[in-house]
């Protein structure tokens, strides 16, 4: 059986944990063959670099950006023979607590799960297409910055 | 010779452009590209790719290629 992963970047939110459930239920993972999940999800802070922080205005690559998880994905799956991913990346205006990021991974037992969960998630900070724009909420007036640090 | 060139994030505010064609037979390279489009010099940290994937500032392009500029990425 193919099981076709799932890399999704979204303009509108999401509820990561509902998602997860969802996709758990659905026709992609065959019942009783996974006994690993790892997530990691990725929520917006109201801080960053010592500033009160609005929002946050995310952009990317279209196209590129998919291309490039969904191949990383497709090589650390086969890698430590995962079963499956999920990703699911924001777009757009978003405000503290938002979800930003869900990835999860599946796997027969727990290191691959925990591993590939982890390296797609460094991969994605470090290369996938994405920039963050900043509304900081000062004393005097609205002011942008662009987030040129990775965290 | 037409290359689409896209610009994302800071740069493509400082450039104050987001898309541009070009239309050319004396262009070989990524630099080249630059060079035609702005007078700026590049950024140390100018990140660039070449229909959807990462490449370097002197990789060759060729008609109908969509070639990016951006600034380091910053996800998640």
């Amino acid at each position: 059986m193919v099981v076709k992963m799932v890399i999704e970047v979204r303009s509108q939110p999401f509820d990561p944990w509902v998602e997860l459930a969802r996709f758990q239920a659905g026709s992609h993972l065959v019942p009783g063959s996974y006994g690993a999940c790892a997530t990691f999800v990725g929520t917006m802070r109201d801080f960053n670099q010592g500033e009160q922080v609005e929002t946050l205005f995310l952009e990317h690559y279209s196209g590129m950006t998919e291309k490039l998880l969904e191949q990383q994905a497709e090589k650390i799956k086969s890698e430590k023979k995962l079963l499956d991913f999920l990703v699911i990346h924001r777009v757009g205006q978003i405000h503290p607590n938002d979800p930003i990021v869900l990835v999860a991974a599946w796997s027969a037992h727990r290191a691959a799960a925990f591993d590939g969960c982890r390296e797609l998630m460094e991969y994605l900070k470090s290369q996938a297409t994405f920039w963050k724009k900043e509304t900081l909420d000062t004393e005097h007036e609205k002011e942008h910055r662009w987030v040129d640090n990775i965290t | 010779m037409t290359i689409t060139v896209r610009f994302f994030a800071s740069l493509s505010e400082q450039l104050g452009m987001k898309e541009i064609t070009v239309e050319t037979d004396s262009i070989q390279t990524l630099s080249d590209v630059w060079a035609r489009v702005t007078d700026q010099t590049p950024p140390d940290s100018l990140l660039c790719a070449r229909n959807h994937a990462y490449v370097t500032f002197d990789t060759a392009v060729q008609d109908g290629d969509e070639v990016a500029f951006f600034p380091p990425v910053n996800g998640g």
